[in-house]
């Protein structure tokens, strides 16, 4: 009877969704198979992490209060009291790190790959916006708990935003929600965290993971024209692809245990900054560099010289596809590789630096 | 009326009066005016005379003429108005002590407020003569005598509506209270060895009390009393022994002054007062510690040391913990080799044991709670959330200092009160750090089954995928872009 039944079933559903085409399009779906196939699988990676955080992210929100009042007190509700909320709140906060990691293994995989080339410059500009959004998601969250260390880092990011020339006060005012970091601005980044992020994430997302599939997994320009072994992407890859997804939920577990996501001391606001205070690891390049730039280049204030230099290089990297491609539509392979070493050095650098100095 | 000479010069107001009151022949007009021409129009009226003028002629008017009169006022003025100063003016020009005063005097306080030597020492200080300027007519008083000191002081800083000008909280008891002490009755005995004002403040370059370079800054205090106190030969005559800096320097009081910075601990002005100062009374004694130290204090008026030691005539607090070199109290004081309490009790009478049980009850709250830290900062170190024991364990190390304050009634039965409410929180706060502990070792027992779980079914899909790779292998395409 259940035999009768199922195809009877995915007929019903096939008619009105159109799996047939869509198993078709997944039977014909091939991964090029090359010595640099492994940083294919970072992607999915990102995406398995990203899944990882709405979920866990979910749960929280089943405790979390977003008020200067409780913040604190409610993560350490769900950190000592809930069952396995420490592992679910150690997650989230470890997941969302490798998150941010994979989606730069991810970015530089494509860089050196030159996947970026025509026809996928839009993919690579949805990417670009999508590590955008995945850093705000990182800044957002990390004033939630409301400690001590969150609360300065969040002063110091915001101090930035204001420093930049005609918006910056009013972007910094529309950041706070206030003239200070107070209640107001844990309010403002938990909508952000929860509602706004999400929602530019998920569309993004979908246009990204749109845009792959639209034009398939590329090959590298030195492959450009020759006859390429190919994997099937359902079974072979996908089957692949799950093996990593369980070794990163090992590695996530692994850290979650080990290493739990501490707390630290509720915030302050009339208390002095903490020493040594630094912001994540992603935004410790940037913000070591401030820290070097003296107070005043010939006129101009220092801070504001770095910002002006990173939304220059911010500006240049975005535009990559337009520029690494020569007037006969051959890409700069060797440029655009030295620009991906020599940025890819600079962050490693620098971030290296701002942790340890 | 014909006025042209007037005009023709553009004479201010004076001038023209003058030649207004006068209908006489035009040359005396003109002779007139020339005399009652005023000085700057005449040093215009200079300046365009001859072929320089001609070249760069001086324009003129009345509001030049105004502007003009008044740089001419100012400079005839200019030595009353910035202070013209004839001792600085002579002292800068001499040698050693008698210029020593013009060269500290800018940082002097009373510099920056405009006080002049003149305030002090007498003598008109606009006189260029110096016969004039220090003479006894014009109320100089040269050097100031050691037993004037005090008075002239207070000229001033007694009076509370001249110092209110200066520093509304300024306190104008100074002086009263230097007459009470053994400095002020011994000078007022004619002892001019004693300190006055400027030894321990200094002399024309006193500074503000905030000041860290001033003589009497809470960091300098102690050394500027030693200066005499520590000085045997100066001391001699008063046989008071000269130990007590020395001393000082070893205490609990001079580790919080000088290594942590705490400006607000105890140097010799907070036990012996400042300008009334005097050593406290053997009866005061535990007053004087209890201003700090209320509770002890409070304790010890309770206790049976309080009439014994009144009666010994012995000074309270400093019997057990002496005087200058107060050392960080422990529980070794009660019991053990370095026991005060054994100096007066026999370790089998009431007061013997009493201090021994004492000792038992501290030393078992203290062991307890140094325990439960130790779990907790374990549990902590291990990633465990354990801040509300963390803040509990406060609690227990609060019963801890009652219990040392409360020790000081020597009552056993008042210290074991506070003892026990800290065992109860030392107890508690150990069984969260264990669980704590406890609940690490499950959450890594239950990741290496979970990374078991993972491994193996890693394990099936590499098996699952090298089965189906075996049936058919890669595709060969063209690779596309």
């Amino acid at each position: 009877m259940a035999t009768a039944a199922r195809p009877r079933l995915l007929d019903w559903f096939d008619e009105r969704l159109g799996l047939t085409a869509l198993r078709e399009f997944a039977a014909h779906k091939t991964v090029p198979l090359h010595s640099a196939t492994a940083w294919y699988y970072f992607g999915g990676i990102t995406l398995f992490l990203f899944t990882i955080q709405v979920m866990t992210g979910m749960l929280l929100l089943l405790y979390y209060r977003p008020s200067p009042t409780e913040a604190y007190e409610s993560v350490q509700f769900i950190m000592t009291r809930v069952q396995f909320g420490w592992l679910v709140r150690s997650i989230h906060s470890w997941s969302a790190n490798l998150m941010i990691l994979t989606a730069f293994i991810h970015m530089f995989s494509v860089v050196f790959l030159h996947s970026y080339r025509r026809p996928r410059e839009i993919t690579w500009l949805s990417g670009l916006v999508l590590l955008g959004l995945a850093m705000g998601f990182g800044f957002s969250g990390y004033l939630l708990p409301w400690n001590k260390l969150s609360y300065f880092a969040t002063k110091v990011g915001t101090d930035m935003a204001a420093s930049v020339p005609v918006i910056g006060h009013q972007v910094a005012r529309f950041l706070r929600g206030g003239e200070d970091v107070g209640g107001a601005t844990l309010t403002r980044f938990f909508g952000f965290h929860v509602a706004v992020l999400p929602g530019l994430t998920t569309l993004l997302l979908v246009i990204h993971l749109g845009l792959v599939q639209r034009h398939g997994m590329s090959s590298p320009p030195w492959k450009e024209g020759k006859t390429l072994a190919q994997m099937r992407f359902f079974p072979n890859f996908f089957l692949r692809e799950l093996m990593a997804w369980y070794a990163a939920l090992g590695v996530l577990g692994s850290l979650a245990a080990l290493f739990p996501w501490e707390l630290g001391e509720k915030a302050d606001p009339f208390a002095s900054a903490p020493a040594g205070i630094r912001p994540e690891w992603y935004f410790l390049a940037p913000f070591y560099t401030l820290k070097l730039i003296p107070s005043h280049v010939w006129r101009v204030e220092g801070e504001l010289l770095g910002l002006m230099g990173f939304a220059l290089l911010a500006g240049w990297w975005v535009l990559l596809p337009f520029w690494a491609s020569d007037a006969a539509g051959q890409v700069r392979t060797r440029w655009v590789t030295g620009a991906g070493v020599a940025l890819l050095a600079y962050l490693i650098t620098f971030s290296l630096l701002g942790y340890f100095r | 009326m014909r006025r042209p000479f007037l005009r023709e010069r553009g004479c201010g107001g004076r001038a023209r009066l003058a030649c207004e009151g006068r209908s006489a022949c035009a040359a005396n007009v003109a002779n007139l005016s020339w005399q009652a021409e005023c000085l700057p129009h005449q040093v215009v009226r200079l300046a365009n005379s001859g072929w320089w003028g001609r070249r760069f002629r001086l324009p003129s008017g009345p509001l030049l003429n105004f502007f003009l009169c008044v740089a001419v006022l100012f400079l005839a003025l200019a030595p009353a108005l910035l202070g013209k100063d004839s001792c600085v003016e002579c002292h800068s020009n001499m040698d050693g002590d008698l210029k020593a005063p013009v060269t500290a005097y800018p940082n002097d306080i009373h510099f920056r407020h405009s006080f002049s030597c003149a305030d002090c020492h007498g003598g008109d200080r606009n006189a260029d003569d110096p016969e004039i300027a220090m003479s006894p007519a014009k109320g100089f008083k040269g050097q100031i005598a050691r037993t004037a000191v005090p008075a002239l002081c207070a000229r001033c800083h007694s009076d509370a509506n001249l110092m209110h000008r200066f520093k509304p909280q300024q306190r104008v008891d100074q002086l009263a209270l230097y007459l009470t002490s053994t400095h002020g009755k011994r000078l007022a005995a004619g002892d001019t060895a004693v300190a006055n004002c400027v030894d321990c403040h200094s002399v024309h370059d006193i500074r503000e009390v905030r000041d860290p370079q001033s003589p009497v800054h809470p960091l300098k205090l102690p050394e500027t009393c030693a200066r005499c106190h520590a000085d045997a030969a100066h001391m001699a005559p008063y046989k008071i022994d000269t130990n007590q800096f020395a001393e000082y320097r070893t205490s609990v009081h001079w580790e919080a002054l000088s290594k942590r910075g705490d400006l607000s601990a105890p140097n010799c002005a907070s036990c012996h007062g400042n300008h009334g100062a005097t050593p406290p009374q053997v009866s005061s004694i535990a007053e004087v510690c209890g201003t700090c130290h209320v509770m002890f204090e409070e304790q010890y008026n309770k206790s049976p040391h309080q009439a014994a030691f009144a009666s010994m005539g012995a000074g309270g607090c400093t019997v057990c913990h002496s005087n200058h070199g107060i050392r960080k109290p422990g529980i070794g004081m009660l019991a053990g080799d370095g026991s005060v309490c054994a100096q007066c009790h026999d370790a089998t009478s009431t007061g013997g044991v009493a201090a021994a049980d004492m000792a038992r009850l501290l030393t078992k709250l203290d062991t307890a709670l140094d325990q439960s830290d130790a779990v907790l900062k374990r549990a902590h170190d291990s990633g465990m959330e354990v801040s509300e024991a963390v803040l509990r364990q406060m609690e227990g190390r609060a019963s801890l200092v009652k219990a040392r304050v409360a020790m000081h009634a020597f009552q056993v039965a008042a210290v074991a009160k506070p003892v026990e409410q800290g065992l109860a929180v030392a107890a508690e706060t150990r069984a969260a750090g264990e669980k704590a502990l406890k609940d690490r070792d499950s959450r890594r027992i239950g990741l290496a089954l979970s990374l078991v779980t993972i491994l193996i079914t890693m394990a099936g899909l590499w098996m699952a995928i090298r089965s189906l790779e075996s049936k058919g292998g890669a595709i060969p395409k063209p690779a596309g872009r």
